[in-house]
């Protein structure tokens, strides 16, 4: 069973965003790493880019294939988890603890688009 | 809505927990504890894999072996028996219908076994060119279930778990024994790069092996994630990725099992002449100086020129390194020259290297 915590917006790619003040810390769901299996590998993008909410900001890729990110809000990046350079496999282990990049949002109403931990848990069982 | 096929141990992977998905028509498992964890298991210690899918085709009668001859581009005349030849058979193009193995079971009787993707295909190809010849082919793929035993302990554990004995079989040889009143065939065979068998039997005790097999606990249940892991490390192609109906087997660098000094066979000219004039692409092993991982389709480039395209690409499991195998053209095939891949947005660097990432440990 895939675990969803209490408190954090979801988007139907499978993308978490965890807020925190003007900040967001985007990742991918622990359903999402089971489907994928093994992560070796996180394409990510850099510090000062714009990410906009629905369009791809990078990539994680499992042993078998590659799937893109997109990022569930809109805004500046102005941090990446370079630990996951070093340890892809570290999303495998704590999904939503080893987050990908840190956001600060340009427009924090976006999250009433996402979807909160029920809806996500529906979403998932179909 | 086409529904794909199901092999015979389909409910055992489901009641395993595996990730199915479809392949070459049917839906196969592709993980059970994951894809590295299976690998591992190959590499150091044994697993077995479900190929039920695998087509099979017998091929008998007065003219058989002047007939294998003449669509297989390996060489069987007075091959012995016992013994099994891989290769592949053309279009008059030099493209590929498909790569097999070839069974020698007795003089003008010889089992072959296909891809599964290719079962539809290859059977009208094999039926509709034996015109003018007297065989009889017989398809047997629904008869056939196939388990691939593979990994260092194989032999071991064939032995005293299966009581099949299989030691004295060397590398690319098989055997037909009785095995409860049945017919069953054994080979020293496999796709993985390691020692390994494959058993055909019927569904019935093709079932009963798997069974026993992982009851033990000595032998990893592993999915067709990990079958391409391992294969593409050593460098054995796949059919779909490095041959096609347009990629000839000169191309794919299988020159070897191409026996162009043999009277006849189709699509002779083409690969015989590119055998020895050069052919126009090359497949060639591309290590990359980065993480990012090469996948098929993706561009070869050098400079800004796109110069093929990448086949296969792994971030290596046994090896930690980005590496693919691409088809380009032949005046790029340089070993040791750089070459760049696009993945998504970005170029990468890469060098052009040997097509085997890892070493083969056959017991021949």
């Amino acid at each position: 069973m895939s675990k969803i915590l209490e408190g954090l917006y979801y988007a139907e790619s499978h993308e978490f965003v965890k807020i925190e003040g003007e900040y967001g810390y985007v990742g991918i769901t622990d359903y999402a790493q089971e489907q994928l299996g093994n992560v070796v590998y996180v394409d990510m993008p850099e510090v000062d880019d714009e990410v906009t909410a629905g369009e791809e900001f990078g990539a994680v890729e499992s042993v078998k294939a590659a799937s893109d990110l997109y990022s569930p809000i809109s805004g500046v990046i102005v941090e990446v988890n370079e630990a996951l350079d070093s340890d892809p496999g570290a999303i495998n282990k704590d999904a939503y603890a080893n987050w990908i990049i840190k956001v600060k949002l340009s427009d924090p109403g976006e999250v009433e688009n996402l979807m909160d931990a029920a809806a996500y848990a529906k979403c998932i069982e179909h | 809505m086409e529904v794909n096929k199901r092999t015979c141990l389909y409910d055992k992977h489901v009641e395993l927990g595996a990730l199915i998905s479809p392949f070459g028509g049917f839906d196969m498992p592709i993980q059970y504890s994951g894809i590295v964890e299976e690998h591992n298991a190959v590499r150091s210690r044994c697993g077995v894999f479900d190929v039920s899918h695998m087509g099979e085709v017998t091929i008998k009668g007065t003219d058989a072996e002047k007939y294998v001859n003449h669509i297989f581009t390996n060489d069987i005349a007075n091959a012995p028996i016992g013994k099994i030849y891989y290769g592949l058979m053309l279009y008059p193009t030099g493209g590929a219908v498909d790569d097999l193995l070839v069974y020698k079971r007795g003089e003008n009787d010889f089992f072959l076994v296909i891809n599964a993707g290719n079962i539809d295909k290859d059977v009208e190809w094999i039926r509709q060119n034996s015109e003018g010849y007297d065989v009889e082919i017989v398809h047997e793929s629904d008869y056939y279930g196939e388990i691939a035993v593979q990994g260092p302990e194989s032999e071991t554990h064939i032995e005293s778990i299966l009581g099949i004995p299989c030691s004295d079989l060397s590398f690319y040889t098989f055997k037909q024994l009785e095995y409860e009143g049945e017919t069953i065939i054994i080979s020293r065979t496999g796709y993985t790069g390691e020692d390994g068998f494959e058993i055909y039997a019927s569904h019935a005790l093709t079932c009963k092996f798997w069974d026993k097999l992982i009851e033990t606990g000595k032998v990893a249940p592993c999915g067709l994630g990990c079958r391409d892991t391992l294969r593409f490390e050593v460098g054995l192609p796949l059919y779909g990725d490095e041959l096609s109906e347009t990629i000839t087997p000169i191309e794919a660098c299988l020159g070897i099992f191409v026996k162009t000094d043999k009277e006849e066979f189709i699509g002779k000219d083409v690969v015989k002449k590119q055998k020895e004039e050069g052919a126009p692409r090359k497949l060639v092993g591309i290590e990359l100086h980065d993480k990012a991982i090469p996948r098929h389709g993706y561009e070869v480039l050098s400079g800004e020129d796109v110069i093929g395209h990448v086949t296969t690409g792994y971030r290596c499991i046994s090896v930690d390194k980005s590496v693919a195998l691409a088809l380009i053209d032949s005046k790029y095939a340089n070993m040791g020259d750089p070459v760049k891949v696009k993945i998504r947005k970005k170029v990468f660097d890469g060098t052009i290297v040997a097509r085997k990432f890892y070493k083969k440990s056959y017991k021949k």
